[in-house]
């Protein structure tokens, strides 16, 4: 039994009135790449923040790689490395000179050439003797990446790391990220794009209201809430809609289900009742219906 | 489409990255501070200078035959030492407080709140930084009115002990107002209503001997008073008030100061939420 990459255990925060996080329970698996999820305000970052030692729970505890991030921070720190949402920067250092000072203040020095490997592979090399203000928006944004691995730490916590990225760029950061989850790191995401979060996390936790109101793997996730859906574009709406379906975009009509047995029945039954079927498509349950389910259901 | 984590529950062995350093966080702060004012010098060391020589120039012409410092010493020798302490104190000031309100406005203080760094590393590291600073303006201005003056060199570990622990002081005092303040206008109050007025009322200009009881007693319950004083011993071998009354009032503020700065810094006061 290996020791969990991160446990967080009752951990409450209360800002004022507002209660930001009401007693979180996590356990993330080292190796995993986990989805943490969940709308503006739900707590994400408050989560994150106090786990990094940025916000002071005041209840709980959290561990990195077995380590308080209070009584044993020096420990919990070097373990971890953090992209902030914002994109930061310090205006008087180059991007070289910017990762040998993080990696001092971790305590390291002589590590070069795991900054020349990183620089590489974030497609920073060109911009190493840049200054950070010379530097277009993406760009900072690989650079707090680099900034967050310089001391090779086994987890990552990325908070929504691709917030204003383009197309390109958010591509080749999570070509980047995953090849370090294959390489052993854990990494932990927040992010609003929920398809990314689908295709990338092995287990996502969803937060509402500083409460985890859903933990399990994507797939089961996606399984136990999200139902397909048969959309139709038919003659006559009025009669789809009497056999329950609902209107879907564009005069299509959409009927939810959960096994594929069950559109043979909704054909017929609409062919019947003199419908007059045009087109029709299937759509595969996706994490945003997911989303969209436990929020209202929470 | 990409992969799905398949590593949960696997157990991760990275190699480490470099060689671990001891008291490398701190080191790296310090130098980080030390480079941050000194790549821009011009503005951090060079123009305090130029403004201390103005105003040695302007004062010495106009008040040389008007205000006394010491008996027999010349006045323009005399004001040299307090432009000098009195710029590397405003200096050192500005130093650690510019760094921190920046830092937080624009949110790369996180850059130093992440790492395994601990506060009175953090604190130190500010303070030293500071304390340089001040250090090379107060240089600059005591080797560019060379020209100007003869200045003796009476005692120069006093010169040393003041300049550092006044230093180290208003280094301190930078890093509360760097904490408190939200935004650049707070940070200004701070220095326009509180750092310039102690120094400027503090005997920089005149011998507080010269001046009426009354102002003479406000001047002792100014440390800044002290902090001039003390530093000018350094340099004529005499002073308002015994060099070891000056220390023991500079030393008993800076400690109170720093025990002060570093229960803030403990507790992460307006730092970490």
């Amino acid at each position: 039994m290996t020791l969990p990459a991160i446990r967080i255990s009752g951990v409450t925060k209360r800002y004022g009135t507002l209660q930001a996080l009401g007693g979180v329970d996590l356990e993330i698996e080292q190796g995993e790449f986990f989805g943490l999820l969940g709308p503006n305000g739900a707590g994400k970052t408050t989560l994150i923040s106090a786990l990094a030692g940025l916000v002071r729970p005041d209840d709980g505890t959290l561990e990195v790689m077995g380590h308080d991030v209070v009584s044993d921070y020096r420990n919990a720190r070097r373990r971890l490395g953090v992209v902030p949402q914002e994109l930061v920067f310090d205006p008087f250092f180059s991007v070289r000179e910017m990762l040998r000072i993080q990696s001092g203040y971790f305590g390291i020095r002589g590590n070069d050439d795991w900054i020349d490997e990183i620089l590489a592979s974030l497609d920073l090399t060109a911009k190493a003797h840049q200054n950070m203000r010379a530097l277009s928006g993406g760009m900072k944004r690989r650079v707090l990446v680099a900034q967050a691995l310089v001391h090779r730490p086994p987890v990552i916590v990325l908070d929504e790391p691709t917030a204003g990225v383009d197309v390109e760029l958010r591509q080749g950061l999570w070509q980047f990220i995953r090849k370090l989850n294959r390489d052993g790191h854990t990494i932990v995401l927040t992010t609003h794009y929920l398809e990314e979060a689908e295709t990338l996390c092995g287990r996502i936790a969803m937060l509402k209201g500083g409460r985890v109101v859903a933990l399990d793997s994507t797939a089961n996730l996606l399984q136990r809430f999200a139902t397909h859906t048969l959309s139709v574009r038919v003659a006559r709406p009025e009669i789809a809609a009497s056999l329950g379906g609902v209107n879907g975009e564009a005069g299509w009509m959409e009927f939810a289900f959960e096994g594929y047995l069950e559109v043979e029945t909704l054909l017929t039954r609409l062919r019947e009742a003199g419908a007059g079927l045009i087109e029709m498509r299937l759509g595969e349950p996706d994490l945003e219906r997911v989303f969209v389910e436990v929020m209202h259901s929470a | 489409m990409p992969e799905v984590s398949q590593h949960a529950g696997r157990p991760v062995d990275l190699p480490p990255v470099g060689r671990e350093v001891p008291l490398a966080g701190f080191r790296t702060l310090l130098y980080k501070e030390v480079l941050r004012f000194w790549k821009v010098a011009f503005q951090t060391v060079a123009a305090p200078v130029l403004n201390a020589v103005l105003f040695l120039l302007i004062f010495a012409h106009v008040l040389d035959r008007h205000v006394t410092g010491y008996g027999e010493v010349d006045y323009t020798a005399f004001l040299v030492p307090g432009l000098a302490m009195m710029s590397l104190l405003q200096n050192a000031f500005a130093n650690s407080s510019s760094s921190l309100i920046q830092s937080k406005i624009t949110g790369n203080i996180v850059f130093v709140l992440l790492p395994p760094l601990s506060y009175r590393e953090f604190y130190s590291a500010y303070v030293i930084a500071s304390v340089l600073r001040g250090l090379f303006v107060g240089v600059g201005v005591l080797l560019v009115s060379i020209p100007f003056v003869h200045l003796p060199l009476a005692h120069p570990l006093w010169v040393l002990a003041f300049g550092v622990l006044g230093g180290a002081f208003l280094g301190s005092l930078g890093v509360i107002a760097g904490i408190q303040a939200d935004k650049f206008d707070q940070l200004a109050a701070f220095q326009n209503f509180l750092i310039m007025p102690l120094t400027m009322l503090s005997g920089v200009f005149y011998s507080i001997h010269s001046l009426p009881p009354l102002w003479q007693d406000v001047s002792h319950a100014n440390p800044f008073f002290y902090m001039i004083d003390g530093f000018r011993y350094g340099f004529f071998g005499q002073s308002d008030v015994s060099p070891w009354l000056s220390l023991a009032v500079v030393g008993f503020c800076f400690v109170a100061l720093a025990v002060l700065t570093l229960a803030m810094l403990a507790r992460g006061y307006k730092l970490r939420a």
